[in-house]
């Protein structure tokens, strides 16, 4: 079972009260963000409180840095500060093309080789926020084996797109889809865009509805509040593991028997089925051991 | 002398004399009968309205050296309390004992007052702000004197604080003195904490900006018990007496420990059709309230009776038939107070029915649960309610020890850490509930479970919550913030923090400042 | 040896935070710790060790600190030390 990210919380990395309290609220992954979050004379700043947080506090959660992008003044500076705090994910905004990303991936191999880490430990994921970076999208996201992960960032590519964010959410739609058979053929996960009204309950709830059918793995999110919301709308319904179990009976069956047909109230059943219930069984497992959150 | 949990008490306190040290939460029982107040009689047709505070003070007789009395229904509205030490003092009376049933910043005017001498002995649930910090200093003659609510009533009717002199606020107020505090520019909605001082003071002055033909109704506080009656031009101000709908908090980690609380709730098995519950008043403790009242219709349950300080939040559940009817000691906001008038299952209850330890059995033996705060805990499962972690005095007993007491299960919600300072200790710097009353003690990084209650550990072990020792939650919070000095303090007791059954639990030391 | 080019500054006075204020100190008057803390009793002496070991990590010697803490953990402290060092053009 591939590690879950259905939730990855975004943590302003110059806010030492919100660093130490980034662990408690159940986040598949925290992400310290020493880019967007911070003002520009706060660089220095952030990633000092970044690289002691990381050292020092015990998380109990997936670690991501989000660094500035590496053709501002900041972003190698960022990770030459960071990498040897040992984070388990560096996210990169803004991917232009794969060729930064095996930069990238080149900087943290030597840093793993330096600090002695088991080299590949560190891994990457990327946003694209750019038509060309969603163009190009399939190759950023096997550029490195690091790569794990593709998600999209809304504000700039809309911008980008010269249309504004709307409820029924559109003007997303071709990125979204582009995104996730992107992240697909390259084999890594999706993570959608983040949804700042906090107070839209409906509106969030409904957002998230729409991506997990069309296929994404999770969601960012920038407030405590919403990661619970993400994590019930993922879970797999009673009627769904219901299902899965029953799929799976079918195919052990069919296997007994030495059968070339599986089949389940009279409707045959193909393997990705099979392979899909078999997720769903997994998923649940994995997130009834977290608490039910 | 130990008391049976370990706190060194004197057997000889200055201002007190010999003491009891607190020997368990149910090992006191009583002997002897109630006190009463003086014998009195009443002419008819006898006009009790008197012209002033001042005159007032003359006609009961008040002399050096009496206790007098008042409750704090007007929280930082109440424009009494001090009016009256004003015109005490200026009366050349001195060494008066001050006993209202609770202190608010509004009273930090007394200062001066006992600068003078005029007042030299409090007792009181609790003080905050500067008064706290000046009582802390010891700058009050005698050691300030803490009971709960509970054990406020229980003195009172034993006859261990004798009140010489009520003044009462009176919302609402007949010539004859019958009392209410739901009617009126001031109205408080529940008078519970002045209904004891009433019963048992040798003499009573209602004071009031609401006089109404006789006989008024409904009557909280009956003709009989009331000597004198003042008039004034306002009692309180409204926007101190009850802010309108208190509101549950947004804090994020706040509403986690909400979260939490409620599911050690339900998961211990204490969520059933009729149970009972007691909410604070403070935002996360409503919060609780919010998700609580989720679960119950999720799983379509109702409650039997709630209890303590009443707010909106409570109201507007008992109203949507979520319990069947509330017990009101205190109403904290405008929404509790106009359930209270015209909700006639939302009743107004005194302080000793409500705790008091030592009568035929007060409400808090029924709860099923309760929801408490904390400024710290202990190894122990202890609870300071009363001082911060500097030693100084910034907050109140009031109904905590009472309903940990009384509760099946009692939960304590608080942050691991307030800044860099631990909540969770090994030893908290004052006691005020014993640990042997504390069931759950809920953090945002974890809960502990008394060792005691195997059913509700037991119960609790499927839930998925972060359940771990009090001692690995200790761990947690020494190893964020490192572990803390001790506070260096003198050997000069400045408060004296009394069990709800009259032994001393834990006294107050003076810190090196 | 390292040496303080001239003042700086870092972190805020917000709730968890520590505004510490680097002034070069002469050859010689050794590192000085101004510290104002809402825990000074219980972690008092624990931070200002703290802000010296660090100073002293760096390889300073002289240097006058003025701190407002606001109950900053450790990880903050040495943070807003350390960069506070760097704009002092350590």
């Amino acid at each position: 079972m591939e590690k879950l990210r259905r939730s990855m919380m975004f943590i302003p990395g110059n806010n030492p009260g919100m660093l130490q309290n980034a662990g408690i609220y159940g986040a598949d992954t925290i992400i310290l963000d020493c880019e967007d979050a911070v003002a520009i004379t706060e660089k220095d700043s952030a990633r000092n409180l970044v690289f002691q947080a990381i050292s020092e506090m015990n998380y109990g959660t997936e670690v991501a840095v989000r660094i500035n992008h590496i053709s501002t003044p900041f972003g190698w500076d960022d990770l030459k500060r960071i990498l040897p705090a040992k984070p388990d994910l560096i996210r990169l905004p803004m991917a232009q093309g794969p060729d930064e990303i095996r930069q990238i991936d080149e900087f943290i191999s030597a840093a793993e080789q330096k600090n002695k880490f088991p080299a590949g430990s560190i891994k990457m994921m990327a946003a694209v926020e750019t038509p060309k970076g969603l163009r190009l999208a399939y190759e950023i996201a096997s550029a490195s084996p690091r790569m794990v992960a593709l998600a999209i960032g809304a504000e700039d590519f809309i911008a980008n797109l010269k249309t504004t964010r709307s409820k029924l959410g559109r003007e997303l739609l071709a990125a979204r889809g582009q995104l996730v058979l992107a992240a697909r053929e390259a084999g890594i996960q999706c993570i959608d865009t983040v949804f700042s009204d906090i107070n839209d309950e409906e509106g969030f709830k409904n957002e998230i509805e729409l991506i997990k059918e069309m296929g994404f793995d999770g969601k960012s999110v920038v407030n405590p509040r919403q990661v619970s919301v993400v994590h019930d709308i993922f879970a797999p319904t009673a009627k769904e593991i219901d299902h899965a179990q029953r799929v799976l009976a079918a195919y052990q069956e069919a296997l007994e028997k030495k059968s070339g047909v599986i089949s389940l109230n009279g409707k045959m059943i193909d393997l990705p089925i099979v392979a899909r219930a078999e997720r769903t069984l997994a998923y649940a497992k994995a997130t009834a051991g977290k608490g039910g959150k | 002398m130990k008391n049976s949990i370990g706190r060194e008490i004197p057997d000889f306190i200055p201002g007190l004399g010999k003491v009891t040290g607190f020997g368990g939460a149910f090992a006191r029982k009583p002997v002897g009968r109630t006190a009463g107040a003086a014998l009195s009689t009443c002419l008819p047709r006898t006009d009790k309205l008197l012209a002033s505070i001042e005159t007032a003070i003359d006609a009961v007789g008040l002399k050096d050296g009496m206790t007098i009395s008042f409750h704090h229904h007007f929280r930082n509205g109440d424009r009494i309390l001090n009016r009256v030490v004003e015109a005490i003092a200026k009366k050349g009376i001195r060494d008066i004992t001050l006993s209202p049933s609770s202190l608010n910043t509004v009273n930090d005017a007394l200062i001066p007052y006992i600068e003078q001498g005029v007042i030299t002995a409090i007792e009181t649930s609790g003080a905050r702000g500067k008064m706290g910090r000046f009582l802390t200093e010891g700058h009050l003659k005698k050691p300030l004197h803490i009971r709960s609510h509970g054990g406020r009533a229980q003195a009172i009717e034993s006859g261990a604080i004798h009140i010489d002199v009520a003044f009462l606020g009176a919302p609402a107020c007949d010539r004859y003195g019958n009392i209410n505090g739901i009617q009126g520019q001031s109205a408080c909605g529940s008078l519970g904490y002045a209904i004891q001082d009433a019963a048992y003071a040798d003499q009573v002055v209602a004071i009031t900006d609401n006089l109404m033909p006789h006989p008024l109704f409904p009557i909280s506080i009956p003709q009989t018990q009331v000597d004198y009656i003042v008039v004034v031009d306002s009692i309180g101000d409204p926007a101190g007496i009850a802010s309108g709908a208190l509101r549950y908090t947004k804090d994020p980690k706040e509403l986690l420990i909400a979260k939490y609380a409620a599911d050690v709730l339900d998961y211990s098995g204490h969520l059933q059709q009729d149970f009972s519950m007691q909410l604070g008043s403070g935002g996360a403790s409503m919060a609780v309230g919010r998700f609580i009242k989720a679960k119950m219709l999720e799983r379509g349950i109702t409650g039997s009776f709630g209890v303590g300080g009443m707010t909106g939040v409570f109201a507007e559940m008992m109203e949507e038939g979520l319990f069947k009817m509330m017990f009101d000691v205190q109403s904290f906001d405008i929404p509790a107070i106009d359930s209270i008038k015209k909700n006639s299952n939302h009743l107004e209850m005194s302080a000793s029915y409500y705790a008091n330890p030592h009568n035929g059995g007060a409400i808090v033996n029924n709860l099923d649960a309760v929801i408490l705060s904390a400024t710290e805990v202990d190894v122990d499962f202890n609870v300071n309610v009363i001082t911060d972690s500097n030693g100084v005095i910034m907050g109140a007993s009031g109904g905590h020890s009472d309903t940990a007491a009384g509760a099946k299960l009692t939960i304590v919600v608080a942050p691991l850490l307030r800044g860099r300072l631990p909540m969770v200790k090994d030893a908290v710097q004052t006691v005020v509930t014993p640990g042997e009353t504390v069931d759950a003690i809920v953090t945002e990084r974890g809960i502990a479970i008394n060792p005691k209650r195997l059913d509700v550990i037991d119960n609790l072990k499927h839930s998925g919550l972060p359940i771990m020792s009090i001692y690995d939650l200790k761990d947690i919070a020494y190893g964020l913030c490192g572990r803390p000095e001790p506070i260096e303090v003198t050997d000069e007791i400045v408060g004296v923090v009394e069990y709800r059954d009259g032994t001393i639990i834990d006294v107050i030391r003076r810190p090196i400042f | 040896m390292s040496k303080l080019l001239k003042a700086a500054q870092a972190g805020t006075v917000e709730s968890s935070d520590i505004l510490i204020r680097l002034i070069p100190g002469d050859a010689g008057t050794g590192i000085k710790v101004e510290l104002v803390s809402p825990t000074m009793q219980q972690y008092g002496a624990h931070i200002r060790n703290l802000i010296t070991k660090t100073l002293v990590s760096h390889g300073i010697d002289d240097i006058q600190v003025n701190a407002t803490d606001r109950g900053a953990l450790d990880c903050t402290i040495k943070a807003r030390v350390i960069t506070a060092l760097q704009r002092a053009g350590e």
